[in-house]
């Protein structure tokens, strides 16, 4: 082991541009992952923080009965998607237009305000297309006037994150196969180096196992380093984004430390898949 | 000294190149225990195949070799390398890695077959002082004369404490004088018991010596000294 190091070590310093090569081509690729798997990261948190206040109103005809919209209430509570139903008559609807927008408190007058049903659903429940779904239904009662609910603004979040993460995997896969094949190259470069070492150690008797070893832990220490160079990276991003933009969120740790794995599994992918083809050559 | 199995064993082989002539046409031959035996024969008579199919670097195309007990016929590459571990090799261009020590060199081959690292010290200086290298453990190769090399590629192929040493033309680059010693080192090997396999042009030397030598001629073993004198057991 401490030999498999050693001759790391020497092959290291043999070609150190080519192993930095390796080391950053790994790091990109996982950045490049890391960076979209971010937004997609954000994009959802923020998504259910929306999706908690995802309201639909519905709002009532003027002059409908009050019993009309009870029952219908205990209707719409019964529906599968739905947590509660708030009726909220022309005057609650002024008072919590005062307490909102205290500014534009005179503004308001109950005539301007009609009285509505507040449908909010339950977790789990609220993409776009249940949200549409129970707002048609809601549209079908004859006293509902209108509906409305953050339509675009839902839709426009899941297209976003869904955009964030195709971008993401497709980049971070081009990234990782380069990586895969400089690590390739790399070996080739190291293996010729050592042939003469790799004849001699045949010669004395060491294992392809035994040979095949320093490569194949160089390719996963680049791989670990490439990785934790990664989770810098995207945290230093992260900083940048969050004094410039508006607070993102980090990954958290067990993510974290997934990406350094996928770095040190690139790693070693790259370097066993070389590694044999190219000893067959000396 | 000839009782029991033979160390190595060739049965009628024969070896094909995939490119161009040459090769082995049905060789046979054995060597004994604590065996010297010389290979002789012109410039591509097959002397340097026959030793790499004794450390199977080679595998016959037909016929089989055997070596203590392993036959070429489906060894596994793992097996190889652990017969390699009870065979000592040394070439004519010495084969040592520049950039390390005498020492090194000699630390390498025990550090490659995984054998403990606090044995190792031990065993190199005991080695290269048997090769007559003790004041010079610590040079390196191009430091050393062609003989000294040598001497430093016979204790690496010792150190593993082998049955037999494979010699390619081993005095092969080295003057007279050099060669003599280097020969003399290898008959001191092979009197402790080591048995010995060398392929060489000098045939002076060979006549001299009066020990058993095999020649070859494109490829063919066309005389057994072993058979001319005394009646062969086997074929
Ligand atoms: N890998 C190979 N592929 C094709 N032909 C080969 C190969 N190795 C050896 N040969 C051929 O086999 C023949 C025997 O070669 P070998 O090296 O055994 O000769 P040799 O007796 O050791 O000669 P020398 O005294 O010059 O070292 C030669 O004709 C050589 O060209
Ligand atoms: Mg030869």
């Amino acid at each position: 082991m401490r030999l498999a190091l050693r001759e790391v070590w020497t092959a290291f310093r043999r070609a150190p541009g080519l192993g930095v090569l390796s080391v950053f081509t790994i790091a990109f690729s996982l950045f490049a992952f890391g960076l979209f798997g971010l937004v997609a990261y954000n994009t959802r948190i923020a998504l259910e923080r929306l999706e908690e206040r995802v309201e639909i109103r519905a709002y009532v005809t003027e002059g409908t009965e009050a019993e009309a919209v009870a029952a219908a209430v205990g209707d719409i509570r019964a529906f599968p998607e739905v947590a509660s139903v708030t009726y909220v008559s022309p005057d609650d609807a002024l008072k919590k237009a005062r307490t909102e927008m205290a500014e534009f408190q005179d503004v308001f007058e109950p005539e301007f305000l009609p009285a509505s049903l507040e449908v909010r659903l339950r977790a789990g429940m609220r993409d776009p297309v249940q949200v549409k779904t129970v707002a048609t239904r809601l549209g079908g009662y004859s006293f509902v006037d209108d509906v409305r609910y953050g339509e675009e603004w839902v839709q426009k979040f899941y297209t976003m994150r869904r955009a964030a993460t195709v971008a993401g995997i497709v980049l971070g896969i081009a990234f990782a196969l380069a990586a895969m094949i400089i690590i390739g190259s790399t070996i080739r470069t190291s293996v010729l180096a050592r042939s003469r070492e790799i004849g001699i150690m045949r010669l004395v008797g060491a294992t392809d196992g035994f040979i095949r070893a320093p490569f194949l832990i160089d390719g996963l220490l680049k791989g670990f380093i490439g990785g934790g160079l990664a989770v810098g990276l995207m945290w230093m991003t992260r900083t940048a984004l969050t004094v410039t933009v508006f607070k993102f969120e980090f990954f958290p740790p067990p993510v974290l430390l997934a990406a350094v794995l996928v770095g040190a599994v690139i790693g070693l992918l790259g370097s066993s898949l070389s590694v044999g083809r190219q000893l067959k050559r000396v | 000294m000839s009782s029991g199995q033979p160390i190595v064993k060739f049965t009628s082989v024969t070896k094909a190149w995939q490119r161009g002539s040459g090769g082995l046409q049905k060789v046979s031959f054995a060597a004994q225990k604590g065996e010297f035996l010389f290979l002789t024969g012109p410039s591509g008579a097959g002397k340097s195949t026959i030793l790499k199919l004794c450390y199977m670097d080679e595998l016959p195309t037909a016929g089989d070799v055997r070596v203590s007990g392993l036959s070429a016929l489906g060894a596994t590459r793992t097996e190889i390398s652990k017969l390699r571990r009870t065979l000592g090799i040394v070439f004519q261009d010495f084969r040592l890695l520049e950039d390390r020590t005498a020492w090194a060199n000699v630390a390498f081959a025990l550090e490659v077959t995984g054998t403990h690292g606090r044995a190792i010290p031990a065993r190199v200086q005991k080695v290269l002082e048997r090769v007559g290298l003790g004041a010079k453990m610590q040079s390196l190769p191009n430091e050393l004369s062609g003989g000294e090399q040598q001497r430093v590629a016979i204790a690496r192929a010792l150190v593993n404490d082998p049955f037999v040493l494979l010699a390619d033309e081993p005095t092969g680059n080295l003057d007279d004088r050099a060669s003599r010693a280097v020969f003399q080192l290898l008959r001191d090997i092979n009197a402790s018991g080591t048995a010995v396999m060398m392929a060489t042009h000098d045939l002076d030397l060979v006549r001299s010596s009066g020990l058993r030598s095999i020649e070859l001629n494109k490829g063919a073993l066309v005389f057994d000294s072993s058979e001319a004198p005394l009646p062969e057991r086997e074929h």
